[in-house]
């Protein structure tokens, strides 16, 4: 089904060095709901941006970053999840595709 | 006819704690690799969980000669000791441009043991190129208490480990190392042939130990990952060294004072003296 607003998103979630938006990018995963192309698992190696400010300076728009969470009781030393992680969008108009 | 396994040294086994597998490229003959695609395409024999090696592989079947050709077998002994049982095994294909690839994931469920892991055999029986979608590994996650695919929003972690290797590779992978199979855009079948092993006997100096003190242990223990968070990747090393304390059978073993300064509580000492 395809919706008559043309307007699509893009997500472009960093897993960032810290909880701060300007440190490194660790990893990066991309969606892209025009369609046109097909980001997956272990496509690149490098990076899109540095950090998460450049993305920010490139156009793309936070709109949800990991609350800090303390860790629970007995579990301090454990490792898990990727902590820092910020989700990004940029609306695009689906008749033109990613740009 | 087995020879002698050649074991792996401390600085190798240390490397594994660190890193989460081992690669041997090329070890197993060409034609043993043309001889697996032909095996491989009437398919595998069933194998119920945890029966023993022998029992599992009889005598002079691919699988038994794969496990037993000495740097395999070598590798193994040094990691899970004599006598393992077979999980599984299983044979995984990626077809020619394949639409997608497999989330990133650690095989089956969460596993807390701090004592013991299974080992993974990873066998490649034909060159595998950048587009055919080889195995991606991210090195040094193995340690990390993730449930299988739920890692699998990560598309991409810096230091991620796209694998290409020549025919007859084999990689060791310790169970919980954040895996996946690329997404094959080449032309050709890929295939990859899995047996998981679980210990039998407990992982201790199970490797050849005359190294054991060397400086090369403690530096690939104490080494980082470019895709760890900055304060996760202290934690990565503590959780190393607490392994590497079983491992070694050395309660005292410890990189810059970390375990040793945390576990350091003379209060409680004394009221259970």
């Amino acid at each position: 089904m395809t919706l008559p607003n043309t307007v699509r998103q893009q997500v472009l979630v960093l897993y960032l060095d810290t909880s701060a938006l300007d440190s490194w990018v660790r990893g990066w995963a991309r969606y892209d709901g025009t369609g046109t192309t097909r980001p997956t698992t272990g496509d690149s190696d490098e990076p899109p941006y540095e950090t998460g400010v450049a993305a920010l300076q490139d156009g793309w728009r936070l709109f949800q970053a990991s609350q800090l969470v303390p860790p629970y009781p007995g579990a301090e030393h454990e490792t898990s999840f990727l902590k820092h992680e910020f989700f990004f969008e940029r609306l695009v108009d689906g008749a033109e595709g990613a740009g | 006819m087995p020879t002698t396994p050649q074991l792996l040294n401390s600085a190798q086994v240390a490397r594994f704690v660190a890193q989460g597998f081992l690669r041997l490229d090329g070890v197993v003959p060409a034609e043993m690799n043309a001889e697996a695609l032909e095996a491989f395409a009437a398919g595998l024999p069933s194998v119920p969980y945890g029966t023993p090696v022998p029992k599992a592989f009889p005598e002079g079947s691919l699988a038994r000669r794969l496990v037993e050709l000495p740097a395999v077998a070598g590798a193994l002994e040094s990691l899970v000791g004599p006598g393992p049982e077979v999980d599984h095994h299983a044979l995984h294909i990626r077809e020619p441009r394949e639409g997608s690839a497999q989330p990133l994931h650690a095989d089956a469920l969460i596993d807390l043991r701090p004592d013991a892991f299974d080992v993974q055999l990873m066998y490649y029986p034909q060159e595998v190129t950048a587009d055919m979608g080889g195995t991606l590994v991210v090195p040094g996650t193995h340690l990390r208490r993730v449930n299988e695919s739920d890692t699998g929003r990560y598309q991409n972690l810096r230091g991620q480990t796209r694998l290409t290797c020549p025919a007859g590779t084999v990689m060791l992978l310790h169970h919980g190392i954040w895996h996946g199979g690329r997404r094959n855009d080449s032309d050709t079948v890929r295939h990859m042939y899995k047996i998981r092993f679980n210990p039998t006997v407990p992982q201790v100096r199970l490797w050849d130990t005359a190294d054991l003190d060397a400086p090369a242990v403690r530096e690939e223990l104490a080494r980082s990952f470019p895709w760890c968070e900055q304060a996760t990747a202290r934690l990565e090393i503590l959780n190393r060294v607490r392994l590497w304390r079983v491992l070694s059978g050395d309660p005292d073993f410890d990189i810059e004072h970390w375990a040793t300064r945390i576990d350091n509580r003379p209060a409680a000492q004394r009221s259970t003296a």
